[in-house]
């Protein structure tokens, strides 16, 4: 009885986690704004213009 | 040389892991704008305390702290309180399942965004995002048991709230759900 409960509650606790991670992976596959790219551009060119300046 | 330009700078892979902090943003803050403007504070500060970075751990571990304290420490300046850190507000809404006894992800996600934050992301990070409980402690700066005893909560709360027993479908296949997972919009908005 106690097993049969133990593995209801491993049975619905792999389904959260399933619908966990599609929720997750659908965020995470959608396209990156540009403004992250452009952010990471800058943040290189600050460096560079930096390490010119030394 | 500069360091953006070091070929063993590890800020040359912080865009891969983008997606990834931009997802669980999301999940944390439950808005698309708001969840961009933690990820962006984010890179600026791992770019500028890249120095603070141990070369060889995990970066994306180091990144999603930084935005978890940055969130939690947005939220002290706002002096939002969670209005309902138990979920006793929450423990009314209960979702049934549709008619053909398949666990709708849309409903599955309304549900979901009623958890308390620590439950929210202790379910985001080792349900989802493939953390061990291990990783997920020392990014919260709690006891693996608090991780274990947050996720489980959410879990049990999750499992109320859908009314989910041992005969729930493993699958979902609601055409909902279906679109979803295709692709077809934003969710955790």
């Amino acid at each position: 009885m106690t097993q049969k409960k133990q593995g209801e509650g491993d049975r619905i606790a792999a389904l959260i986690d399933q619908n966990l991670k599609l929720v997750y992976s659908d965020l995470a596959q959608e396209e990156l704004p540009n403004r992250f790219k452009d952010l990471l551009d800058v943040l290189k060119a600050q460096d560079t213009a930096s390490a010119t300046r030394r | 040389m500069s360091r953006g330009r070091d070929p063993s700078d590890p800020r040359d892979a912080m865009l891969d892991h983008l997606p990834a902090l931009r997802a669980f943003a999301l999940s944390l803050t439950r808005n698309g704008a708001t969840a961009d403007d933690m990820v962006q504070d984010t890179v600026v500060k791992a770019w500028t305390n890249i120095d603070k970075f141990q070369q060889g751990t995990n970066m994306r571990a180091w990144l999603f702290t930084i935005l978890r304290n940055t969130y939690y420490s947005s939220r002290r300046k706002l002096n939002r309180e969670v209005a309902d850190p138990e979920g006793v507000m929450t423990a009314t809404l209960s979702v049934k399942p549709d008619h053909d006894g398949h666990l709708n992800l849309t409903d599955f996600k309304k549900v979901f965004e009623t958890l308390p934050d620590e439950q929210r992301e202790a379910l985001i990070l080792v349900g989802a995002s493939g953390f061990s409980y291990e990783e997920a402690a020392n990014m919260c700066g709690v006891a693996v048991g608090t991780i274990k005893s947050r996720a489980n909560r959410g879990r049990a709360r999750l499992t109320a709230l859908l009314e989910l027993d041992g005969n729930s479908p493993m699958e979902m296949t609601d055409s909902a759900t279906m679109a979803v997972v295709a692709g077809g919009g934003s969710v955790l908005r």
